[in-house]
């Protein structure tokens, strides 16, 4: 299977502090893959530099084939990458439609059957098309989040700790729709603290520690392992 | 006071209130996008006036192409200022940033009288709006007349902009978190020089209906209305465009009826009288958000 994104010697420094030291992965085509790790490992600045909103100190990030590392968000965006970054960040100025259309703010085509579709994942925004974003709740605020970044009809979805501080039938929900995203064609690169559910629909796995690439694996492997399930898996089994 | 002079009074109010109200609005909006205060902005609107003497008096043009030039160049010289100036601090700490407008007012102060000299110059004369109207038995000159009436077709035009288009949206959504509208593929740059084109576009427009009426220009014209529309967009809350424009109209109504009862030495200190007041009791301005520091 071809890698649909390829990532080499990526080396990021916020100020001389290095966050990410020197890492490589691969994410396959059609594939969902997550980064797991605690706070601080360097997951978040390992996708803001894949998305271009922090520059990498050296790397070589090549998406379907192409150089994308010192390239300018809005150029990354318009090859098919789009990040749902941490915390949501809805834009709560900004109607829901509004929202979504910011979403597809490249695209110059009709919107309309986009839009649609993603009322059709989350009904809910449908129902709240008109509110602002800030009135909407957590998990609403994090559906809407996917739906604008599906809005750029991306080839990879980079989704960082989408169930972070939501309700456990919500991460349900959240998960379901990552693993219907999947299944349309569009590969997953996810970021999550929790690591038990995010390992249990990933095909592939990378533990991250202080800004290096401890583990990697398919996700069955690494549920197995026994220092996974101690040092991430601990307190999130039932 | 008589009916006629309370309603010629209220006329002119409401008119050099609709100059504050467009030069606010550049305070409120680069404000807005970039928390910044642009301090330099009164003195684009004093190199606007400097602008419309060089296209009238020294190369003889008309009004109505003076006017077009006046806009053009004031938006040049906005979004030049915002390259030099503003762009290279964009991640440097917002004080930076401030200190850096308090420079480019300076340097264009300066640079007025080393160009143009300190002593006043002659502001050109346009015939066509300072022609007397006459309604009912207030008479007053047609800039004064046309002065509130553009000032609110601008602003529904400004407001449709922002609401209802894609760059309007976009400028929205910059203005709350520039990261995430990167991600969305949001040209920053580009969204934050569209800002300053307008603002320097209002600007333009509100220093020839300024200048008009006022026989002289000088270096320093553009500090104290620079100052009261600062005023009038803290009032109405900094960032919101409505509230600069019920500041703008709240300090030219205010400030000309105190004239008119005779205290005429108290109208400019009247503006700050009223900065001080809002600060103490509603520091976020009539329409402004809760103060959130933006991440
Ligand atoms: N904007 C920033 N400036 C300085 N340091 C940062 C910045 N963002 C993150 N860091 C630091 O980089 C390291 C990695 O952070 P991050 O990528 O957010 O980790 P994670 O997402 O795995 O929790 C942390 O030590 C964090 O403090
Ligand atoms: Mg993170």
């Amino acid at each position: 299977m071809s890698n649909i994104l390829e990532i080499r010697d990526l080396v990021v420094s916020y100020g001389g502090i290095e966050a990410v030291k020197n890492i490589s992965l691969d994410v396959p085509e059609g594939q969902i893959v997550t980064l797991i790790g605690a706070n601080g490992a360097g997951k978040s600045t390992t996708l803001k530099t894949i998305s271009g909103i922090v520059k990498p100190k050296s790397a070589s990030i090549r998406f379907q084939g192409e150089e994308l590392s010192g390239k300018s968000p809005d150029y990354i965006v318009s090859k098919g990458i789009t990040l749902v970054p941490e915390g949501r960040r809805v834009f709560d100025n900004l109607s829901v439609a509004e929202n979504l259309k910011i979403g597809a703010y490249l695209r110059r085509d009709s919107l309309k059957g986009d839009m649609e579709y993603v009322y059709g994942l989350f009904p809910r925004l449908k129902e709240r098309e008109w509110q602002m974003a800030g009135t909407l709740s957590g998990g609403e605020q994090q559906m809407l989040a996917v739906g604008r970044a599906l809005m750029s009809r991306p080839k990879l979805i980079m989704m960082d700790e989408p169930s972070l501080g939501l309700a456990p039938l919500i991460v349900k929900a959240i998960f379901e729709i990552i693993k219907t995203i999947n299944e349309e064609g569009i590969t997953v690169l996810l970021i999550e603290q929790n690591a038990n559910m995010a390992l249990k629909v990933a095909d592939k796995g990378y533990v991250m520690e202080t800004g290096e690439i401890k583990m990697e694996g398919t996700g069955a492997e690494l549920l197995a392992n026994e220092e996974i399930k101690e040092a991430y898996l601990g307190k999130q089994k039932k | 006071m008589s009916l006629t002079a309370f309603l010629q009074y209220c006329l002119t109010g409401i008119s050099i209130g609709g100059i504050y109200a467009l030069i606010a609005i550049g305070y409120t909006m680069v404000y807005g996008i970039l928390r910044l205060i642009n301090f330099a902005h009164g003195d684009i609107f004093m190199m606007a006036a400097y602008f419309m003497i060089f296209a009238m008096t020294d190369f003889f043009l008309p009004w109505q192409v003076s006017v077009v030039i006046v806009i053009v160049a004031t938006i040049v010289l906005g979004v030049v200022i915002e390259w030099l100036a503003y762009r290279p601090l964009r991640s440097a700490p917002r004080m930076s940033i401030m200190i850096s407008a308090i420079g480019v007012s300076y340097l264009l102060q300066n640079l007025a009288t080393y160009l143009f000299s300190a002593l006043p110059k002659g502001y050109p004369e346009i015939p066509f709006l300072k022609q007397i109207i006459h309604l009912g038995n207030v008479s007053t000159s047609l800039v004064t007349f046309i002065t509130p009436i553009l000032t609110i077709g601008l602003v529904a035009a400004l407001m449709f902009i922002i609401n209802h288009t894609k760059v309007g949206m976009a400028m929205r959504a910059v203005s709350r978190d520039f990261e995430t509208a990167q991600l969305m593929g949001i040209k920053i740059n580009r969204v934050i020089s569209f800002t300053f084109v307008i603002g320097c576009f209002l600007a333009a427009i509100g220093s020839v209906l300024y200048f008009t009426p006022r026989a002289t220009v000088n270096p320093l014209s553009g500090a104290l209305p620079g100052i009261k529309c600062f005023v009038a967009a803290v009032f109405g809350g900094i960032g919101s465009i409505p509230g600069a424009v019920v500041g703008g109209f709240l300090i030219g109504i205010s400030e000309t009826f105190i004239k008119a009862f005779g205290y005429s030495e108290f109208s400019d200190a009247f503006t700050f009288v009223l900065l001080i007041l809002i600060l103490l009791i509603r520091p976020s301005g009539l329409f402004g958000e809760k103060q959130t520091e933006k991440v």
